[in-house]
């Protein structure tokens, strides 16, 4: 565990050096713990793959007073049993007619489309951090013999729902935006309404189960083609 | 009761002081690039500080009064004129519904701020008026501001006329110094890389804008490629392969995996946002505690400013 400065009022803490589900959990217990901890003198936290910015407030406190009531919530955090974050399910229309790139990274893994759709529904996600857009979650790790290396070219425009590959990262965009993520499906579940109450459909720390569901059952859902 | 965009000029966003705690969801500050600036409209109108303000970058704003109120224009040295008659900025200025407010282009500095007593009435969005246009959230519209848009304002009548004198107001100039806290990746850029940021002048980039001010000059070389996404904070100033820095501003991606040397303190991006491309830009490193000293005087100072009444 390290703690660093990153600005005038923020300071990151560091529990791993590489993305996985150990030090992901940290990661979410440490939130919660350093939430509690600052109260009102927190502005914001950006938990991540293996880190958490911690935003305070400068007219509140100072930078050491923060490092020492962060190093005091964390002593008794190994004690603290994580809580398990709720799992999402994801309803995806995998079909080349919703993900573009199906066929293709398919035929680039040397698997049947079906294999690949078993391959990408087939496992639990965890949602390792939020950000790029708002309501962008990235999941992990996808199956190795699926992943794929973003496009040479990003699209100028991937539609809001579109289920992506990138590495071993698997994302649905919450709007329509450039990006440079393999397609494979559509989801019709809104990652990111500002009019809903929450938001969005999970946080950080949550996991994503994806539901493969056929055309008629994606249009019933809402789903747009 | 409002007053109407006549003319939206280049760029005009609506912004309280930001959208803080959100950043769980992806959704970044906004607010204004120049809160010094945006403090001072507020407090000559005698507003709360987080009342909704119109940014204006670069300049050319018309708006048409509906309504009798006042207004104040800040920050950047923007030609302001009411009924075809010029009038001084860093001053409240009555205006009765049928008035025409124009505004020229800067001067000197970028950003202006244009408030009118007890702020523009936008519903907040995830807590705030303030517009981000990268997430189309805040404002009327989550985006810029359009000719026909009517920006909702009460009717005001009884507002002091203040004014700030000539010699208190801020200048802006075409060079600014960026105090820097060192952290984040710095271990990972040799004493060498590091001396040479803070020993250079950089130049501002034609591709800066709300999100980022790029800069151009000496490469920074690191000693890794990228790191595992973390969170961004105002003022990160991150280092891409090809060892241009960028300042990342209030609208910037609330997580990236660029290398960063550290970040850049407030009241100085406030002085970088006022620079146009071209501007020539320094580094200097400060200590965490001399950071938030600098703050905490600011903040004094700010207060200890007396403020005088224009009699008519």
């Amino acid at each position: 565990m390290e703690l660093h400065s990153a600005g005038e009022n923020a300071l990151i803490l560091y529990l791993g050096d590489s993305a996985s589900p150990a030090v992901s959990t940290r990661v979410q217990a440490a939130a919660v713990a350093v939430e509690a901890a600052l109260g009102a003198d927190l502005i914001d936290l950006v938990p991540s793959y293996a880190s958490l910015l911690i935003i305070y407030d400068p007219m509140a406190t100072d930078h050491l007073a923060v490092r020492a009531r962060v190093r005091a919530c964390l002593a008794t955090l190994a004690e603290t049993a994580a809580e398990e974050g709720r799992c999402v399910v994801l309803p995806v229309y995998y079909h080349p007619e919703a993900g573009e790139d199906l066929e293709a990274l398919a035929q680039r893994a040397g698997l049947s489309v079906d294999e690949v759709i078993a391959a990408h529904s087939g496992c639990e996600y965890r949602v390792y951090a939020i950000g790029f857009a708002p309501g962008f979650a990235y999941l992990g790790q996808v199956d190795e013999r699926i992943a794929a290396p973003r496009l040479a070219t990003p699209r100028q425009r991937v539609p809001r729902g579109a289920v992506a590959i990138a590495d071993r990262q698997t994302a649905v965009y919450p709007a329509a935006s450039p990006g440079g993520w393999n397609l494979v499906g559509r989801c019709p579940v809104r990652m990111f309404d500002p009019a809903a109450q929450p938001a969005m459909p999970v946080a950080v720390g949550d996991r994503v189960r994806f539901e493969p569901i056929d055309r008629a059952r994606y249009l019933a859902l809402g789903g747009e083609l | 009761m409002s007053l109407r965009v006549t003319q939206p000029g280049v760029l005009a966003l609506l912004q309280d002081r930001g959208r803080f705690g959100q950043h769980r969801l992806g959704l970044t500050n906004g607010g204004p690039l120049d809160p010094t600036a945006f403090a001072w409209c507020n407090r000559l109108l005698q507003n709360p500080a987080d009342a909704t303000c119109v940014e204006v970058s670069f300049g050319g704003l018309h708006l048409e009064a509906g309504v009798d109120t006042s207004i104040c224009l800040t920050g950047a040295n923007m030609p302001l004129a009411i009924n075809e008659r010029e009038c001084e900025p860093w001053e409240v200025h009555p205006v009765r519904a049928g008035d025409s407010i124009a505004l020229g282009f800067a001067e000197r500095g970028c950003r202006a701020y244009l408030g009118v007593a007890g702020g523009f009435e936008i519903p907040p969005s995830f807590g705030s008026a303030a517009t981000v246009t990268r997430e189309q959230i805040g404002g009327l519209h989550g985006g810029k501001l359009q000719a026909g848009d009517l920006l909702p304002c009460a009717t005001r009548r009884d507002c002091q006329r203040l004014y700030l004198s000539a010699e208190q107001r801020p200048h802006y100039s075409s060079v600014a110094t960026l105090r820097v806290i060192p952290g984040y990746q710095d271990h990972h850029f040799s004493r060498l890389q590091q001396r040479r940021l803070f020993s250079h002048a950089y130049a501002v980039s034609a591709r800066s804008d709300r999100m980022g001010y790029r800069l151009e000059g000496p490469a920074i070389a690191c000693d890794i490629d990228g790191i595992l996404s973390e969170g961004i904070c105002a003022g990160a100033i991150q280092i891409p392969p090809d060892g241009q820095p960028i300042v990342l501003l209030n609208d910037r991606q609330t997580i990236g995996g660029y290398p960063k040397i550290g970040s850049a303190l407030s009241l100085d991006c406030a002085q970088l946002a006022q620079l146009t491309p071209g501007g020539a830009v320094y580094f200097a490193p400060i200590t965490p505690y001399a950071a938030h000293n600098a703050l905490h005087l600011a903040r004094s100072y700010f207060n200890s400013q007396t403020v005088a009444e224009r009699k008519p």
